[in-house]
């Protein structure tokens, strides 16, 4: 037997695809944010929320990775400019969204058309932290019934995040979530990333966020 | 529709960088890969070797062995750079008590290594 060297990155693979997808939105202006969560904690009533406070500001399309149905891109549907749904392209189901799938998926893309690009991965907060897809920002959502424990027992995730949202602010009087040590964790582990406050469901901080998305989508669009 | 986790696409990765070396080395059958991965990085091994006995069914990596080194994870304080190992889920520094810190050692996922003929 003979021992041959290769140290090769076994991502590599998945970070050239994102790369090149970078590339094609960067080309066609597209500003991507990655958005990802567990299940239940707001990803799509986020994206709801934003593309009804950007109307008439930004041309949003949104990319739907969720496992196992199509009631997310039906909710936003009405709203976007353009909706593309991953499990319904004869992909086998994943945890996680992959570089490959959102190649496939911008290739159905009115992407002159397009200045905001929302992708909601699949629910999951262990597997999407190891995936680029070619966003720009990475945002991750944890819900006040989920605990403020969540950046410790998964770190990665927030670690690689731009911004943080905590939703469901509404639930704040119903549960033992304690704002302060979840953000001193997410502080600790990634001081560069953004904290919102918000609620999806009274729009309580969603101004803020908006203004977030817009702003990063300007400077964003004046580097190139 | 097949449920995968996200290790299928990685394996496929494996065995794709696997056949192309073995074959760069003019060699006909891979025997061994040598894989590193982060004791933080959100790959299993197990899972990793489900999917390889698969996915290298009848090419010349059918049937070898994977081997993986796994590195411990390893935390730098971001106050005063001391290197130290987590505590199950507790990340603060055992010098300065401080809680910023960031991961040192513990995400790679790479082949190190394959030994073929």
């Amino acid at each position: 037997m003979k021992i041959i060297e290769v140290i090769q990155n076994v991502l590599e693979a998945n970070e050239t695809i994102a790369r090149r997808n970078q590339q094609l939105l960067d080309k066609r202006r597209v500003f991507a944010l990655n958005i990802m969560s567990a299940p239940g904690a707001g990803k799509t009533s986020l994206i709801l929320q934003t593309l009804t406070r950007l109307k008439g500001r930004l041309n949003v399309a949104v990319i739907e990775g969720d496992v196992a149905s199509t009631v997310d891109a039906e909710k936003v549907q009405s709203e976007a400019t353009a909706v593309v749904q991953i499990n319904t392209r004869n992909m086998p189901e994943s945890c996680s969204l992959m570089a490959a799938m959102i190649e496939s998926a911008l290739k159905d893309m009115p992407l002159d058309n397009i200045d905001l690009l929302l992708i909601e991965n699949v629910g999951n907060l262990i597997c999407p932290s190891e995936f680029t897809l070619g966003e720009h920002k990475r945002v991750v959502i944890s819900s006040l019934p989920e605990g403020d424990d969540k950046p410790i027992k998964y770190p990665l995730i927030f670690i690689d995040a731009d911004a943080v949202i905590i939703n469901k602010m509404d639930l704040l009087p119903y549960v033992d979530f304690d704002i302060a040590t979840f953000r001193h964790s997410v502080e600790g582990l990634n001081p560069k990333s953004e904290v919102f406050q918000l609620s999806c469901k009274t729009s309580e901080g969603i101004e803020r966020w908006c203004s977030w998305v817009l702003e990063q989508a300007e400077t964003n669009a004046a580097k190139r | 529709m097949i449920h995968q986790m996200h290790e299928f696409g990685i394996t496929e990765n494996i065995v794709n960088i696997a056949l192309a070396k073995t074959n760069e080395a003019q060699a006909s059958k891979v025997i061994q890969i040598n894989l590193v991965i982060g004791e933080m990085s959100g790959f299993t091994p197990d899972c990793i070797q489900f999917y390889f006995d698969s996915l290298s069914k009848d090419t010349i990596a059918q049937g070898a062995v994977l081997h993986f080194e796994l590195v411990p994870a390893q935390l730098r304080c971001r106050n005063c750079s001391t290197i130290f190992k987590p505590q199950d889920t507790l990340w603060s520094c055992p010098k300065c008590e401080g809680q910023s810190v960031e991961i040192s050692k513990g995400r790679e996922l790479y082949i190190e290594s394959m030994g073929v003929e």
